[in-house]
């Protein structure tokens, strides 16, 4: 596989993931049908960055971070932390601190959250267990300290609040609080603005901007809107029935999307700011991924799908600079004064009426 | 102009507590009219879901509505009683949830949900149900075959779809739509919108389309109606609103979300959260989050003003435009 970004010096690598890949089992014990959540994932998370995993419902990237938080193994691959593999930690010790420097954010403030405790709760229980060496007088500053680095103050007064005293957005910090509070490396954020109002979301984003600024946490971004994971993350991944479709530096893979899929999801983001209404007769409905065989699996939607995309399953080829996509069909960037983004560079020109896809 | 369609007149609806009267929507006046599309935007907890079931009659207490007409074609629905709200509700216009999760009934397949509904309203032969139900799921776009099939067995945009079918089994002349895009991505969510709007136009149906999101409906709707803490903040036409926001609460909604094109810049949102309104502010209700708060703005209750064709609820234009004359 060759989903290494070369460019990048790979001694500030945090995590890394080889042909990392989970199926479940469908119906009973001896059936056989399998759902392939995720297959063959290889990505890297280096220190201090914020990499988006982008993709939309079902395309497997809850079960990326499920799989990153030790909630369950996976059926093939590795999840080498800091050159350690992940499912080879056993002693207690050893996932006490794997999940000390890895915690995860949820997407449902609302339920991620036990309503007859305060918000303290969560955060000093973490610290107890997480940092032993605190005593009771350190944690409660410690806790305080968090609470106001996510925004929540005065931190005295919101750490005695119960969940029903907050709003959407408050309960969301606190969230990332509790994170904060085992000295993460290493944030999994599974959609944690999906559920909020718009208007409150920019916040958060940039406050998990500050964090990675301040406390030097790299965050792992899941989200199925492709317009925050521009605002906030160095890399994208893109996520389509269980592969990485395409991984890049954000603006890269934006202003130069090489995957078709890409492409989709980029024309189906709403602007206001622009008239033109796209029109597409993609349905918009992701693929089963149960018992896929060999191909392409995102063949039956692709404008550009050739007879090789039934047949292969296509792996991430190099397309640029630390930029993969994988599809048959994408043309790597020609170095200099390419006319990269246009049709042009397809080898199979689309009929007429597919243009509207990417209008 | 022809006689609108739905008509709202000075629509206060409170929730009656122990302790508190909240008033969730205070003096809403709108109109729609045949075949128009209305947005509806505003944060949680603005009130817009309750504007809607008050619209619609389906408040249960502690909501009441205190004051106020819903005049639908001629008629004032918030004086029918049930057998004559039955007449009209459903045939003449309908609503399509939030969730279709938990909207359609998980026990029972998409037909017999189908059935269900028209047997409701109507005496009509077994024949004509399953006629009836194939050609709405058609117009949605879902093969025939899933009458059969139950909720689970759909995926989440399909499952809207049917709700949105089901909404059209008497081609009713207004919809209703509460946030029926929230919980799918944006690929299916762009999907749907077209569909509704094709569908609109077809059919030519008026939609009522709440939202939070304010870019779902950019290139959708015809009018857009801002809503805060159960008032209306803006109305006017959709492009004005986006071209040339008046309100400090409308421009902040429209540079609260990221694009993913042009230059990257930093956003704000809007700071702090939806006013209690229990307790709401004094004055005006927005002045404690608002960028551009005048001394006056804490103590003067703005009215609504017109400038252009465009009504807003905002001291700024207290000079420039004539208070807006309830319609």
């Amino acid at each position: 596989m060759i989903s290494t970004p070369a460019t990048v010096a790979d001694d500030n690598v945090l995590l890394r993931t080889t042909g990392l890949t989970r199926h479940f089992r469908l119906g009973g014990l001896l059936s056989r049908r399998m759902l392939h959540a995720v297959d063959d994932l290889d990505m890297v998370i280096h220190e201090r960055e914020i990499v988006a995993l982008v993709g939309e419902s079902g395309s497997g990237k809850t079960t990326v971070a499920r799989l990153l938080a030790m909630i369950y193994p996976p059926t093939r691959g590795d999840i080498l932390y800091r050159g350690r593999s992940v499912h080879k930690l056993h002693s207690r010790k050893d996932v006490l601190w794997y999940r000390g420097e890895v915690p995860m954010v949820f997407q449902d403030p609302y339920s991620a959250m036990n309503p007859v405790f305060r918000v303290a709760h969560g955060v000093m229980r973490n610290l107890k267990l997480h940092r032993r060496d605190l005593d009771g007088a350190q944690r409660r500053e410690e806790a305080e300290r968090v609470f106001d680095i996510v925004g929540l103050n005065p931190a005295a007064d919101m750490l005695r609040k119960f969940p029903y005293e907050m709003s959407g957005g408050q309960r969301q910090r606190v969230g990332f609080a509790q994170a904060l509070a085992v000295r993460p490396k290493l944030i999994l954020a599974d959609e944690p603005v999906s559920m909020l109002d718009v208007s409150i979301r920019a916040g958060i984003l940039n406050m998990m901007a500050r964090l990675r600024a301040e406390e030097e946490t790299s965050i792992l971004y899941i989200t199925h809107d492709i317009a925050s994971a521009r605002y906030v993350a160095d890399r994208i991944i893109v996520m389509y029935a269980g592969h990485a479709v395409e991984q890049g530096p954000t603006e890269v893979v934006l202003s130069r999307p090489k995957h078709p899929y890409t492409r989709l999801l980029l024309s189906a983001v709403p602007d206001p700011r622009e008239k033109a209404v796209p029109v597409s007769a993609d349905s918009g409905e992701p693929p089963r991924v149960i018992d896929p065989g060999e191909g392409c699996r995102f063949r039956q939607r692709c404008p550009y799908a050739i007879d090789k995309c039934a047949t292969v399953t296509p792996l991430p080829r190099p397309m640029g600079p630390a930029h993969d996509a994988a599809c048959h069909v994408a043309v790597p960037d020609v170095v200099d004064g390419d006319e990269a983004g246009t049709a042009g560079e397809w080898r199979r020109t689309p009929a007429p009426a597919d243009q509207s896809l990417f209008g | 102009m022809p006689e609108p369609l739905l008509e709202v007149e000075n629509l206060s609806v409170s929730y009656l507590t122990d302790t508190a009267d909240i008033r969730a929507v205070e003096k809403v006046n709108l109109s729609v009219q045949a075949g128009e599309f209305l947005g509806i935007v505003g944060e949680s907890g603005c009130g817009k879901s309750t504007l809607l079931f008050a619209i619609a009659q389906l408040l249960s207490p502690p909501a009441e509505v205190t004051s106020g007409r819903v005049v639908f074609r001629g008629q004032d629905l918030v004086r029918l009683t049930d057998n004559e709200l039955r007449l009209v509700r459903w045939r003449d216009y309908s609503v399509v949830m939030q969730s279709a999760m938990n909207a359609l009934n998980p026990m029972k397949s998409i037909g017999a949900q189908f059935k269900d509904t028209m047997r409701a309203h109507e005496r009509v032969s077994a024949n004509a149900i399953r006629t009836r139900s194939a050609e709405v799921l058609h117009l949605v776009g879902i093969d025939a075959t899933h009458l059969e099939s139950y909720p689970h067995q759909l995926s989440g945009g399909m499952r809207q779809r049917a709700m949105i079918a089901m909404a059209l089994l008497f081609t009713p002349q207004l919809v209703i739509m509460d946030e029926p895009t929230s919980a799918l991505d944006v690929v299916a969510q762009r999907s749907l919108m077209t569909q509704i709007k094709e569908l609109q136009q077809k059919l030519g149906f008026a939609v009522m389309f709440v939202t939070h999101d304010m870019s779902v409906i950019a290139n959708y709707s015809d009018r857009l109606m801002v809503m805060y803490a159960g008032q209306v903040a803006e109305i006017g036409a959709t492009r004005s609103i986006f071209e040339r926001p008046l309100h400090p609460y409308s421009k902040g909604l429209l540079d609260a979300f990221p694009s993913v094109r042009g230059p990257r810049r930093p956003l704000t949102g809007i700071p702090g959260s939806p006013p209690d309104l229990g307790r709401p502010p004094t004055g005006c209700r927005f002045h404690p989050r608002c960028s551009e708060v005048m001394t006056q703005c804490l103590t003067t209750e703005p009215e609504l003003f017109s400038v252009e064709a465009t009504e807003v609820r905002c001291l700024l234009y207290a000079d420039s435009a004539e208070p807006a004359v309830a319609r």
